[in-house]
């Protein structure tokens, strides 16, 4: 490889790289973060940067590795990428500060020179802005040169320092933790402390090193049966934990744990429309929204029916009614396949949406005021309003879903659901029955959602229109594929990503949408089959680099 | 039952008779009045060059398209009109041509798919896994273990369908549609892309299926030697009309035969 080759790759990905820095800076994200410590005097927005300089080197020294296995090259490449995304955010920070961008970028306020100029003048900080990303797209390439294990201790490590000290006010603030500060007589302050960082960086690191002493193989074909005995310890810890979750977390986060459960009802419900039958439902909320008024009209005093029925008897009236609607719904969809349904789903959820704001309905289900008056469940005379106690009722709620969509996974119905995933046409050819399998995997995905639905209309108090907006099906749907389509554990997981991580980092709300496209792509690209993917899936998408690994290997 | 008219053997039980089955698609007429007989315990072939309408004929009879004009009778009852799911249940199976099995199940999937007609569990038995459900799904894998057995896939039931070797695809939708307990199995080109070794067990096994099986077989078929060395009979079919039919002899010496096959220059089918 000549040099001007190493020098075009060094100046395409630096380009390339500095291209999305200036638009991500221009977005605000980096001023919204200036005021998150991570730790020390170390801001979000400053490992954002830093951020940027490690791409430029990484980029760079991958294409370079293609063809040349000289590290001067991969240094000179990575050094030149570095210096186009330096020099292209230092033109910014000159321009916005120089010149009022306002009318046409909102966001190119004051604030963002202080963010991108590090609080120092601004010559010095344009110098200071390619200095770091020519040295961290330096320290990328000599990263990319460690062995495995120290590459991989350093990343746990560092991604350890990160979610603590992003999670740092969410940690402190937890009942648990005050307790345990009281008792051990010390005060936690606002942000993680430098040494607490590194020492926690170390420990991890050296953890990972001495535990990962194999190489981690992604394909595990044969899982490693557990002992009963431990299997049984581990289950009666994981109940004892999930018992006392909402008095270790506090009130705040219990709020927020309900919202994890109510979107894992619903992610458990759409897959297995999706996940296992394979039917595409972007209207998936329609479900959610008629268990929420099904409960609303048949328990509020102040519904148009005004019957004031209690919650549990209410309860099974919105499944029973949000199976119905689940049947109805797929009825004229039964012959679409793929993008159509998708498109046609898309459209009924908004026509509920729609039929719930309207004048027409709104004489028996409130129109835009909604329905008012909702009473909180009552179990054996304690009234579970307060989220601590709602909690136990979403996570039996979530308990009987799991255990449902477990049988149901290995089950008769089950496999022709996947049948039918797989082809349709065959699985009709194998005897299955389209219809009544379809209809049954819609019935069983609304009714999930239904009592999701009616659990928050209890919850709430009141429900309007606008809480079922077409933003919630995205939400369940990114869920279960960032955890993984098809798998159970991987949608508790997405849940827990995609709806607890906004609550705790409220700056990131802004960013919401942003972070879900750049997040489905990179999860696309890195790991398909999601975040904790069903065993048979991990199979198909991995089983053939495992292959080509090992011709290559004895090549 | 319906009496079989045109064989002159005394009297043998018809399991599968067509009547003027006709099939178009807008104005190509793809199957064209074809009558079709198929006695009890037979292994009968329907060769025909390209696009001759062998593979709209198997879609018929399996309920994948509905024919405009006739009747398919099987065990006496007039299939057409029917779901495919329904006429599987009633006793025919099939495999295809571009091997379709469930890439992403495994083998014992597959199978246990297979037997999905004949297995009865529903919702209740699924979640609540009561005594009967129990007992089906040990007896369905049982079953379906001993499938693989018979054709040849024995401890090879974990392994996704699409990680198997290509013969092994081929034995494994077989035995998938073995699963559903057919009387009439219908193989579209079963030795498509085998080499002779392959041909000659894929030959002994089909034998086999009618043999211990007791299952009547019909099948398309490419490979001349195939045809000539397994068939009772054979019908030709040639722009969706049925041209000839007789026992393999009678069809080797057939006028319009070897004029359909070999009349017409190059996109004809000659044996491999």
């Amino acid at each position: 490889m000549n040099l001007f080759a190493i020098v075009r790759v060094g100046i395409r990905s630096g380009l390339i790289v500095g291209i999305v820095a200036v638009f991500i800076v221009l977005i605000g994200m980096v001023q919204t973060f200036a005021k998150r410590y991570l730790t020390g005097d170390l801001t979000l927005s400053m490992v954002i940067l830093l951020a940027f300089g490690l791409a430029a080197g990484a980029l760079a020294a991958r294409q370079v590795t293609k063809s040349s296995p000289h590290l001067g090259h991969k240094v000179l490449a990575a050094g030149i990428s570095g210096l186009i995304t330096g020099v292209m955010l230092a033109a910014l920070l000159f321009v916005i500060s120089q010149v009022s961008l306002r009318d046409v970028l909102v966001n190119a306020t004051p604030e963002m020179v202080t963010a991108l100029s590090l609080g120092l003048p601004l010559s010095s900080a344009a110098l200071t802005l390619v200095g770091m990303t020519v040295a961290t797209a330096v320290i990328a390439v000599l990263y990319g040169l460690a062995p495995p294990r120290l590459r991989r201790a350093l990343l746990e490590g560092l991604m350890a320092v990160i979610l603590v000290g992003l999670f740092w006010e969410a940690i402190i603030g937890l009942d648990v933790s005050r307790l345990v500060m009281k008792f051990l007589g010390v005060k936690a302050g606002k942000v993680l402390p430098l040494p607490g960082a590194i020492g926690l960086l170390v420990v991890v690191g050296l953890a990972t090193y001495l535990l990962r002493a194999r190489p981690h193989l992604n394909t595990t074909p044969t899982r490693p049966k557990s002992s009963s005995a431990w299997r049984y310890i581990s289950l009666v810890l994981i109940a004892g934990a999930l018992a006392a979750l909402p008095f270790a977390v506090g009130l705040f986060w219990s709020q927020t744990l309900t919202t994890i459960g109510l979107f894992t009802l619903m992610g458990l419900g759409l897959n297995i429309v999706v996940g296992m039958a394979g039917l595409l439902d972007l209207g998936y909320v329609a479900f959610y929204a008629i268990g929420a008024y099904a409960l609303a009209l048949f328990s509020s005093p102040a519904s148009s029916l005004g019957l004031g029925l209690p919650f549990w008897v209410a309860l099974p009236i919105a499944l029973i009614f949000a199976a119905i609607s689940g049947i109805l719904l797929g009825i004229p969809v039964l012959r679409l396949r793929g993008d159509y349904l998708a498109i046609v789903t898309l459209g009924f959820g908004e026509i509920i949406r729609v039929l719930a704001l309207s004048d027409v309905l709104k004489p028996y289900i409130g129109g835009p005021q909604g329905i008012m008056e909702t009473p909180p469940p009552y179990f054996f005379g304690i009234q579970l309003s307060d989220p601590r106690y709602l909690y136990y009722l979403i996570l039996a709620a979530c308990l009987v879903v799991v255990f449902i969509s477990l049988r149901l996974n290995d089950s008769r119905i089950g496999r022709a659901w996947i049948a039918v995933r797989e082809d349709e046409d065959v699985a009709q050819a194998m005897g299955i029955n389209l219809v009544a399998a379809k209809l049954m995997a819609f019935a069983i995905g609304a009714s999930f959602a239904g009592v999701g639905g009616a659990i928050f209309a209890a919850r709430q108090g009141a429900i309007f229109p606008m809480d079922f907006t077409l933003f919630v099906s995205i939400n369940v749907l990114c869920l279960i594929i960032i955890g993984g389509m098809g798998s159970i554990p991987g949608v508790i997981t997405g849940a827990f990503f995609l709806i607890g991580l906004p609550e705790v980092l409220r700056e990131v709300d802004e960013y919401r949408i942003l972070a879900y496209g750049a997040g489905l792509v990179i999860m696309m690209l890195v790991r398909p089959e999601g975040l904790l993917p069903s065993a048979r899936r991990r199979l198909e998408l991995h089983e053939t680099e495992a292959e080509e690994g090992v011709a290559y290997g004895t090549r | 039952m319906a009496p079989a008219e045109d064989d002159g053997a005394g009297k043998p039980k018809v399991l599968l008779e067509a009547r003027g089955v006709t099939k178009r698609f807008g104005g190509l007429v793809a199957v064209n009045k074809v009558d079709f007989v198929l006695e009890k315990g037979m292994i009968a072939s329907i060769i025909g060059p390209n696009g001759a309408g062998k593979t709209t004929f198997f879609n018929c009879i399996t309920g994948f398209y509905k024919p405009e004009e006739g009747q398919i009778l099987f065990d006496g009852e007039d299939l057409v009109g029917l779901r495919p799911d329904r006429i599987t249940a009633r006793g025919i199976a099939r495999t295809y041509q571009n091997i379709r099995l469930f890439k992403e199940m495994t083998a014992l999937e597959n199978i246990l798919v297979g037997m999905h007609p004949r297995l009865k569990s529903g919702l209740f038995g699924a979640i609540v896994r009561d005594p009967a459900t129990v007992r089906e799904e040990r007896e369905a894998v049982e079953r379906g273990k001993e499938l693989l057995r018979f054709v040849g896939l024995r401890g090879k039931g974990d392994i996704l369908a699409k990680n198997l070797p290509y013969g092994d695809q081929r034995r494994l939708e077989v035995a998938r549609a073995l699963a559903s307990q057919p009387k009439l199995l219908l193989l579209d080109e079963p030795t498509a892309g085998m080499n002779p070794a392959e041909t000659e067990e894929m030959m002994d096994f089909i034998r086999r299926l009618r043999d211990d099986l007791g299952l009547t077989v019909l099948l398309i078929e490419h490979d001349m030697r195939v045809v000539m060395g397994i068939s009772d009979r054979v019908t030709v079919l040639d722009y969706g009309e049925k041209i000839a039919e007789g026992t393999p002899t009678e069809i080797q010496r057939n006028p319009a035969v070897i004029e359909a096959y070999l009349g017409r220059g190059g996109d004809g089918y000659g044996p491999a």
